[in-house]
């Protein structure tokens, strides 16, 4: 602690070079910390998908449909706490490109099953009594300016002949970091009277969630042999599974953005190492003059390693904040990234790699310093 | 007079370059990364977008019904083919329109490198006069399927990404099993991402009875396009909307590209200027290094402009030698890698390859340029301002 001032004093000693260094630090963690937000972006939100829910799909791909009936037979099975369906929408607001996140569901069961999504009590008498209500994300109402009781038009080509349908925003639902606010529920009764009578009858998945799951695996299968050789087969996963699986097909998103990430730290881990070099050499005699005043080997190592990790944690924590803050405007492809924030593990990650960007920096030139022979480094000058 | 002088202190600044190569390295080695990060981003961009707009001509047509926006959600009565069969504008064979009904599904599929997971892979379901209308479809492997089996052939990206897809594999789909009979390819477009069979077949197997998703046409001439969208436009029997091939496939690109690009711009940029703050140290440091030089260099007789400009060359040298190493890493690490991902837009697999294009090529080394021009300014201007005697004093 003693010394602090003398670390102060040598991390100022080039003023110019330190604060170029620094900004170099500063941005390397913010784009660290941004480029991790768009990694967990990119899984959609399978922090918050439920090991305790299974999703049954068609077996043949998602879009073909299970029949209704599954719903009941599906709540006889012994492990089953509650079981849903849910049905795309696929409904368009203003223009027939700007298709929304729109799901037909069982509105009590679905609020059953996701206890994450939160809405105050009146919201939700007001949605269950009105067949034409709707419950929509705090960002997506938000997108549109839409306020509780407006009434919203939206245009469904899976759904014909009845169009545009119309809707009532009967609740604005928030939820936890890692929930998606940009969701459109509503009554599947509702759908399902007014679509064509062909297509009655159908749901697009089913949602169970599970007494216990551990398990999940031996219900998985229960739940596929169930319906086997039937005319619409499932395939039962986890919900987290599902999700996993969903975000593989986008591609491996993952290991883009760790390339991205480990070339930005090392661009500018180059840049910090670069720097402690230069400070140390330029500063040989001064450091000389310790070790004759008596500084031992130990604190001459501490000294520059200290200076060398101040940059990089104080620089590098600033830019973990600009990341953290940028996040919090929201996503900036409006409403493709539904789920954009700053991960904790990120956090902890960048914490733990700005010190040892800290450390190898200035390992090399603390080494130099501490080795460095007195007779020899004051008959330089 | 000055550009010699500017040539003889650049030509002396190159060659000192060695005696500081620590630093000058880090300034390299930055803007290498950023271009890197620059080219092979947007390259996934040029790749997906030249696949999306090469599906397309402007002589076919695509007709949706009214108000759908990709074939998925687009579905079209087996009447009212009949019906849009019969326009005029369409191209005619003897007594037959050269047109298809095609119905257009996904199927669940794993991708090869992620085999425990599936993928949407577009099937579509064509009638016998689909060749006549896709004329650059061509069978590289094996044969056509048979019309009434459940034989398939899979497109050429479709057949290196997805698993079971070789000629004589199964494609188990439920209760459904699909024999593969050959490999087509689409010149690199769309379709190669597909597997395709008999309409009728997928019909019953999706439960589409008589049902299609779009019916795509060839043009008499691209300006038969018009009479073909007026008769529609009038014809109270049909309900329908209809898009020239080239134009409807590459705006079905457009989300993905402005994704892409968005986060590819955002992160080469904010790279960039951090690149820019490296570009200064290292700058500075070649300045300091050099105090005494440049104040002899003053005292006889050169100019401060000419001490500028030969920082500021010196800076944009190690920019475009930066911008070459990324731009060459960039090319032979990404371009051509094949891969699939799932387009947001349609819900449906797409293969394509990194494109590292000489126009993103050109843009990353002007980038690199620019990085090293505004990184050469501050020290350059300390340069011409160190006053000569204190600067010869320097040891």
């Amino acid at each position: 602690m003693r010394f602090l001032a003398l670390i102060w004093m040598n991390v100022w000693r080039r003023r110019v070079r330190t604060s170029f260094t620094l900004l170099c630090v500063f941005i390397a963690f913010m784009l660290f910390g941004l480029v991790m937000t768009i990694r967990n972006a990119f899984t959609l939100g399978v922090d918050v998908a439920g090991m305790d829910r299974l999703v049954l799909i068609n077996k043949v791909t998602l879009i073909l449909p299970l029949p209704f009936s599954y719903r009941d037979r599906l709540r006889r099975m012994p492990g089953v706490e509650v079981a849903t369906h849910q049905t795309w929408f696929n409904g368009a607001y203003q223009e027939t490109t700007n298709v929304l996140n729109t799901i037909a569901v069982e509105p009590e069961q679905h609020l059953k099953i996701y206890k994450e999504l939160k809405l105050p009590q009146d919201q939700i008498d007001a949605w269950l009594a009105d067949r034409q209500g709707a419950i929509v994300g705090k960002d997506l109402a938000a997108r549109y300016g839409w306020k509780l009781g407006d009434r919203v038009p939206l245009m469904s080509s899976l759904w014909l002949p009845q169009q545009p349908w119309e809707f009532n925003v009967s609740g604005i639902y928030d939820g936890g970091a890692g929930v998606d606010k940009t969701q459109f529920f509503f009554h599947y009764d509702y759908l399902d009277q007014n679509r064509a009578a062909e297509l009655r009858d159908n749901v697009g998945w089913y949602i169970v969630k599970i007494a216990d799951p551990g398990q999940a695996t031996s219900l998985s299968h229960q739940f596929d042999a169930e319906f086997a050789n039937s005319g619409a087969e499932t395939k039962t996963t986890t919900e987290k599974g599902f999700v996993e699986s969903f975000a593989k097909q986008i591609g491996d998103i993952g290991s883009i953005t760790i390339a991205i990430a480990s070339t930005v730290l090392f661009m500018f881990g180059m840049v910090a190492a670069s720097t402690m070099v230069q400070s140390v050499r330029e500063r040989t005699n001064e450091l000389a003059v310790l070790k004759t005043v008596g500084f031992g080997d130990g604190l001459i190592l501490t000294l520059v390693l200290a200076e060398s990790l101040f940059i990089t944690v104080v620089a590098g924590g600033l830019g973990l904040l600009a990341a953290w803050a940028v996040v919090q405007q929201g996503d900036p492809t409006n409403g493709l990234l539904p789920i954009f924030l700053l991960p904790t593990q990120a956090i902890t990650a960048g914490i733990v790699l700005m010190v040892l960007m800290g450390l190898i920096a200035g390992v090399g030139p603390a080494l130099a310093a501490m080795r460095l022979r007195i007779s020899d480094a004051l008959r330089r000058v | 007079m000055i550009l010699r002088q500017i040539f003889a202190v650049l030509m002396l600044n190159l060659r000192t370059i060695p005696a500081r190569l620590g630093s000058s390295t880090v300034a390299i080695i930055g803007i290498a990364g950023v271009v890197i990060v620059f080219v092979s981003v947007l390259s996934i961009s040029a790749g997906f977008s030249a696949v999306m707009s090469g599906a397309g001509s402007p002589s076919r047509a695509i007709i949706l019904r009214a108000g759908s926006e990709t074939e998925l959600t687009s579905a079209i009565g087996g009447m009212e083919v009949r019906i849009i069969k019969e326009a005029p504008g369409i191209m005619r064979d003897g007594d037959t329109a050269v047109a298809t009904a095609d119905l257009y599904v996904i199927i669940d599929i794993p991708k090869i490198n992620t085999p425990g997971s599936s993928a949407n892979v577009p099937m579509r379901g064509i009638e016998a006069e689909a060749m006549k209308v896709r004329s650059g479809i061509s069978l590289i492997e094996g044969r056509m399927f048979r019309f009434g089996t459940n034989e398939v052939i899979v497109g050429r990206a479709a057949n290196q990404q997805y698993a079971n897809t070789k000629i004589g594999d199964t494609i188990v789909s439920g209760q459904n099993r699909w024999e593969v009979v050959g490999v087509f390819e689409a010149d690199g477009g769309l379709p190669e991402t597909e597997i395709w069979c008999d309409v009728h077949s997928l019909q019953s197997v999706y439960r589409r009875t008589n049902s299609f998703s779009t019916v795509s046409v060839r043009l008499i001439t691209p300006e038969s396009f018009d009479i073909l969208k007026t008769w529609l436009t009038e014809n109270p029997q049909v309900h329908a909307s209809v898009r020239r091939e080239d134009e409807f496939y590459s705006s079905q690109s457009e989300t993905m590209t402005r994704l892409i690009n968005t986060l590819g711009f955002g992160i080469a940029g904010l790279m960039g200027i951090g690149a820019i703050f490296g570009a200064v140290l290292t700058m500075y440091t070649a300045v300091a290094s050099r105090t005494r030089e440049i104040g002899t260099l003053r005292a006889l007789g050169f100019n401060s402009m000419c001490v500028v400009v030969s920082v500021l060359a010196e800076s944009m040298v190690l920019g475009g030698i930066g911008g070459l190493i990324g731009g060459t890493a960039a090319f032979l690490a990404f371009n051509g890698y094949q891969t699939s991902t799932m387009n947001f837009q349609t819900f449906s697999q797409v293969a394509f390859a990194f494109r590292v294009t000489p126009q993103l090529l050109g843009t990353g080394i002007l980038y690199a340029l620019v990085i090293g021009l505004f990184g050469g300014l501050l020290p350059a201007i300390r340069a011409a301002r160190l006053p000569i005697p204190s600067a010869l004093r320097e040891l």
